[in-house]
């Protein structure tokens, strides 16, 4: 198969994926919940893929994503929001003190700006500490970061406890599709680049990597940089998503999701991150929200069934995962047209070819 | 100047254990030179020095004629240290290894340390990084087109040259005991060094293995005109190929010269070759 052959089925399937969502959504109640699913999964996919390109691609672990996701959100919300509903908005602070709007794309790309800064500043001292040490002092930023955001006294920007709302939403599920879909393509063309391999080169032996000539603190800030920068974009849509934010919603619980999501799908796939994004929404929005909920059969009352039951599920899936299926759904392999292309080719020939996973 | 490297008074001390004692060596350009010694000698530990892994607690290092790396004890050394030319020195010139490397001495580990998740090509790939010319955009983006196609056929034609063509695309560490040694040879080299830092290549290999390593060394030497400093105890292979030999026991090198020399020096017989020449 040659590389343009393969470009060609690659942009056709991406085409054909859009007009499909496009005839669902002239054809099926928008209110279905297909809709949530496939939103919100766009949305993770996205946030899973960042969280990815640190965890599985440098070997860092970090612990930050839902602080940067809330840097996202706020930044969009507060560059979006229309000027004359700012009044209604920041209510309790005089309407604020920003009076002017910007566009969305514009806002979009901020958010992402905002987020990276805040990764540039901290990732110096940050990016020095081993493994679980950086696990908590990033997680130790996302819960900093979160209480600044719904102190009183920056009220006037951020609103302090109260909701953002009143900022430009989608409503199409092309929209979340066409943003995650662009930013991810740019972080694979980073993983497949020069510096992408240097990542690699990090993650699988430091010391060797340093050998190699790889100014370790230069590479591991660009990947923390990078990660952040697509982590607020979601963060932002996510925002649109929800229509509302408050600074409550980035709670740590949201980046054991994001990590879930990331192990399930397989730490160091791309592909596996995107799949197993949409399978957790399907789980968590659609199939196992009974467990959150109350449930008699007759006037038997199932034992454990309550708000909350769902987190402890995943927890042990989680452990259950970490445990058994270390590897996740995709290991490091990636889901490739040429890898099923290869795949069938070689049984046809039974001659040997190709690995499935370039 | 015709010495590439220039060890001068380098004493390296971790508490109050003294790994190198006041080391002064040289490697000329071309030469083959090994650093020969019992285990615990300190040999690994220069090497750690000269590839910027550890700032000596004294001492300088040149290369090429340019100070790169130079210490004197401060913080608690300086009332732990135990060695000599204390005050000689007085500015701190710490590199950190990629800047070492960068500079153009590149090195192989004692455990080899290949990148465990990628294929023999895209390990030697990697050492093409630090010589791109391109920016994080450019990379990303993929405009850089031509450097990257240039990095690739480097690639290819090393592992040619060093007769790796054949397993490219298989996995690093699949590899045999002994490929695996060369490959991390052949990595250090596609960084394009000046000097070499080979640390114990022949270990763990049997005959057959070390005498093939001897002649891939050899031809790394003629091929490229590499200036090779290698720690090695197979003394088969430190005798057929070195130039010029230290030895180095308890931190201090105790005697060097030709392999001739070395080999009928009283100290280095009582030290060092008693034990080792029958294993
Ligand atoms: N990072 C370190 N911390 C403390 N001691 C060390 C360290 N590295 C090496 N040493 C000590 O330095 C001495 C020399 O070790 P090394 O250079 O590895 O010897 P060789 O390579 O000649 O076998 C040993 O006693 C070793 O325990
Ligand atoms: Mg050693």
């Amino acid at each position: 198969m040659t590389k343009k052959k393969e470009t060609i089925i690659n942009v056709s399937l991406i085409v054909a994926l859009l007009v499909v969502l496009y005839v669902m959504e002239h054809t099926i109640p928008s209110t279905a919940m297909i809709f949530t699913v496939l939103k919100k999964g766009a949305i993770y996919a996205l946030v899973a893929v960042s969280m990815n390109l640190l965890n599985g691609f440098t070997g860092l672990f970090s612990l930050g994503q839902a602080g940067f996701m809330l840097l996202g959100a706020y930044t969009y919300g507060i560059l979006t929001i229309p000027a004359e509903q700012r009044e209604f908005v920041y209510m309790y602070y005089d309407g604020g003190i920003i009076h002017f709007s910007v566009p969305v794309v514009v806002a979009l790309v901020a958010a992402g700006i905002v987020a990276a800064a805040f990764a540039y500043l901290i990732g110096l001292p940050v990016l020095r500490l081993k493994s679980d040490y950086l696990a908590i002092a990033t997680l130790g930023f996302a819960e900093i970061i979160r209480a600044i955001f719904q102190w009183d006294k920056l009220g006037p920007v951020t609103n302090g406890s109260n909701l953002l709302k009143s900022y430009p939403t989608f409503k199409s599920v092309l929209f979340p599709f066409i943003v995650s879909g662009i930013c991810i393509a740019v972080i694979v063309m980073l993983i497949n680049s020069t510096y992408g391999r240097a990542f690699k080169a990090i993650r699988d032996d430091e010391v060797a990597a340093e050998a190699m000539g790889i100014n370790l603190a230069h590479h591991k800030r660009i990947a923390f940089v990078v990660s952040s920068f697509f982590a607020g974009i979601s963060g932002a849509l996510l925002a649109m998503y929800q229509t509302t934010i408050q600074a409550s919603m980035f709670k740590s619980a949201m980046t054991y999701e994001i990590l879930l999501i990331v192990v399930i799908g397989g730490i160091g796939s791309v592909t596996g991150s995107c799949l197993s994004s949409f399978l957790f929404i399907i789980l968590s929005e659609w199939l196992l929200r009974f467990l959150d909920s109350d449930m008699y059969i007759g006037d038997f009352h199932v034992p454990l069934l309550r708000a909350g039951f769902r987190k402890v599920v995943f927890s042990v899936i989680i452990m259950i995962i970490v445990l058994f299926f270390r590897k996740g759904i995709m290991g490091t392999k990636e889901f490739s047209v040429r890898g099923i292309y290869n795949f069938f080719t070689r049984k046809k020939k039974a001659a040997k070819g190709g690995d499935s996973n370039d | 100047m015709t010495n590439v490297l220039k060890v001068e008074n380098v004493t390296m001390q971790f508490g109050g254990v003294v790994a190198v004692d006041n080391m002064n060596l040289e490697v000329n350009k071309g030469e083959i030179v090994s650093l020969i010694g019992p285990n615990g000698a300190g040999k690994t530990t220069a090497f750690n020095v000269i590839t910027g892994v550890y700032a000596p607690t004294n001492g300088a290092v040149y290369f090429n004629g340019t100070k790169i790396i130079e210490n004197h004890p401060q913080g608690k050394m300086k009332k732990l240290y135990k060695g000599e030319n204390n005050g000689k020195y007085s500015s701190v010139l710490a590199p950190t290894p990629d800047k070492i490397t960068k500079m153009g001495i590149a090195r192989t580990f004692q455990n080899i340390r290949l990148f465990k998740s990628q294929t023999v090509f895209e390990n030697i790939l990697i050492a093409k990084h630090l010589r791109r010319t391109s920016n994080l955009f450019t990379a990303t983006f993929h405009l850089n087109g031509k450097e990257e196609a240039e990095m690739r056929k480097q690639t290819e034609d090393l592992l040619r040259i060093l007769g790796l063509e054949d397993v490219k695309d298989e996995m690093a560490t699949s590899l045999p005991y002994g490929k695996q040694r060369r490959l991390e040879i052949a990595r250090a080299m596609a960084t394009e060094p000046t000097l070499l830092l080979l640390d114990e290549p022949a270990a763990g290999m049997n005959p057959q293995e070390t005498e093939e390593l001897t002649a891939f060394i050899g031809r790394i030497r003629d091929e490229f005109g590499m200036t090779i400093f290698m720690i090695e105890h197979h003394m088969d292979l430190v005798m057929e190929i070195s130039d010029r030999i230290y030895v180095l026991d308890f931190g201090k090198p105790i005697a060097a010269g030709t392999p001739e020399e070395v080999q009928n020096n009283p100290r280095v017989i009582e030290a060092y070759l008693g034990g080792a020449v029958d294993e």
